[in-house]
């Protein structure tokens, strides 16, 4: 019964995982940029919430009403105004500049929250659970999965049943042929960031509903975010939550058998899927 | 004389340090279906890229309907009305045939082209319409290039090598289907290494030679002599 629990805590984790990783997924996927701060823009909005939830003294669900569209816009600015330069050929410049953006980020934050640790106040759906057949299952992880799986459906209904995901693909296909067709990929990149950001915006609310946080802690995110797209298979969205998954699991597993295991068994379940499949379980078919 | 369609006057390009195409003048106009000739390597390719904006020149150095274009980026010359068949068809494997064909109606100039009306002109199309673009026999994509291409409604078409590596009996088909897109007043240039073909559906010629204009006549006009001359540089 408790491996089970683990495992069903493991599955629910891995929700968040997800959605660490969607953003990371839709941006290598439509401008193959690798964002090395997007752990940092995940802690910023959790931020974001936390000034919103302090400000308006709304519950952190209700100020992703504001996070989102801030977030969004942040994508759209950035985009424009500094990562579409970095984009090219050489795929040195974009990690580069987003590595700095990184450590940007987090010296800002130091600056404005300072380094202790805070968190987000959800009340009493923090403690509320539901017991199944002798488990107990936290509403929050619980809701938190199923933000993450009505998160990526979206995301994939955007980009294979709207006008604007068909722009995506046909940038991610050919970007002088979809210039020719009048999409203009400057605005076609920020757009796809703005959307990417719109889901950290959730991502990193749940985070900070569920753990305190601090300045320091989104590269740990953005590793596990890494993970997940990895394992799933790169460009293939539900992959990426099957990889979340995956990588929850093992965690929960391995902190079952030590509680010091919990990171490293993510990362050994990390490599072995490398190993095995180094495109990843579920890569995306091309035609 | 009326303005024309359009106007390049003194067209250089550039690949980094390379140059491919010297002072290059050229007029269209309205209606007319204009070929380029011209041996590999001549810039015929180049010279389609600068027109539609996937090379950016000098403002002045292309001419739209009087409006100097040759700054401007590809997607701000698709609004203002020029279509690019391009070399070698890249459709969009992402996209089904019927993606394809609606993302070329992005710009949603009015006109009559539609989604319809393509699959009017070759109807294969409407049976493979959800299938991957890149699923489809060479002649079906090239069909799938050219309607993308229609369905902004351009005023001015640019076909550049669409019978290249393709079957002769769907050359054929293909270039029956010409008179109808150039009917409905669209004006053409077309790039063409069969010059038989070329003369056969143009009304005017110009032939490149190593970045530079070395022919330019109307089809009745030149001769083959000319033509030879123009084409590889040598004097018949
Ligand atoms: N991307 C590029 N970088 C550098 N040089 C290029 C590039 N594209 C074309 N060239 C050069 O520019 C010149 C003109 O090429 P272009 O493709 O315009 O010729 P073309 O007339 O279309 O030839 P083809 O009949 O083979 O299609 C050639 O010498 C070619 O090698
Ligand atoms: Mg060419």
């Amino acid at each position: 019964m408790e491996w089970i629990n683990a495992v069903v805590q493991g599955v629910l984790l891995g929700g968040l995982y997800a959605l660490f990783a969607a953003g990371l997924s839709l941006i290598f996927g439509v401008m193959r940029l690798v964002n090395i701060a997007h752990g940092d823009l995940i802690v910023l909005a959790a931020y974001l919430g936390l000034s919103t939830t302090m400000m308006l003294g709304v519950h952190p669900f209700v100020a992703l009403l504001i996070v989102m569209p801030a977030m969004a816009g942040i994508g759209y600015v950035l985009q424009r105004g500094l990562l579409n330069q970095t984009l090219g050929d050489d795929i040195l410049p974009p990690l580069l500049v987003t590595f700095g953006l990184s450590v940007i980020i987090q010296n800002a934050l130091l600056e404005a929250y300072s380094a202790d640790p805070l968190k987000l106040s959800g009340g009493a759906i923090e403690t509320a659970s539901l017991s199944v057949g002798g488990l107990a299952i936290g509403v929050l992880p619980l809701l938190t999965f199923a933000v993450a799986v009505a998160a990526i459906a979206l995301l994939q209904w955007v980009f294979y049943a709207t006008s604007l995901g068909r722009g995506f693909r046909a940038v991610s296909d050919n970007q002088d042929i979809a210039q020719l067709m009048g999409l203009n990929r400057a605005h076609v990149f920020g757009l796809a960031m703005a959307l990417a950001l719109a889901v950290t915006a959730i991502a990193g609310i749940l985070l900070g509903v569920r753990t305190s946080f601090d300045p320091s802690v989104g590269g740990g995110r953005l590793i596990f975010g890494f993970e997940a797209v990895i394992i799933g298979g790169l460009g293939n969205l539900w992959g990426t939550l099957a990889g979340g998954v995956i990588l929850g699991v093992a965690q929960t597993i391995g902190a079952k058998i030590d509680p010091g295991w919990q990171l490293l068994a993510g990362h050994v379940a990390f490599l072995v899927v490398l190993a095995a499949r180094p495109n990843g379980l579920f890569p995306r078919v091309e035609h | 004389m009326p303005e024309p369609l359009l106007n390049i006057a003194g067209l250089d390009a550039h690949y980094g340090d390379f140059q491919a195409l010297y002072g290059i003048d050229m007029t269209v106009a309205e209606g007319e279906v204009i070929a380029i000739i011209g041996a590999n390597g001549a810039g015929k390719t180049t010279l389609m890229r600068s027109i539609s904006g996937l090379l950016t020149n000098a403002a002045e150095q292309v001419a739209f309907k009087g409006r100097p274009i040759g700054n401007l980026r590809a997607d701000q010359v698709a609004y203002l009305g020029i279509a690019l068949v391009p070399e070698g068809r890249q459709l969009f494997p992402s996209l089904s045939v019927e993606e394809n064909l609606l993302l070329g109606g992005k710009v949603a100039r009015p006109g009559p082209w539609s989604l319809s009306k393509v699959f009017e002109l070759f109807p294969i199309l409407k049976e493979r319409r959800a299938q991957p673009s890149t699923s489809l026999s060479g002649g079906q994509q090239q069909m799938v290039a050219i309607g993308r291409a229609l369905m902004a409604n351009p005023e001015l078409i640019l076909f550049d090598e669409i019978s290249l590596g393709l079957a002769p009996v769907i050359i054929k088909s293909i270039y029956e289907a010409l008179p109808g897109i150039v009917g409905e007043g669209m004006t053409a240039m077309i790039v063409e290494q069969d010059i038989s073909k070329a003369l056969a559906v143009s009304s005017r010629v110009y032939c490149l030679q190593e970045g530079r204009v070395s022919l330019e006549g109307t089809t009745g006009t030149v001769t083959r002599d000319q033509i030879t001359a123009a084409y590889f540089g040598v004097d018949a």
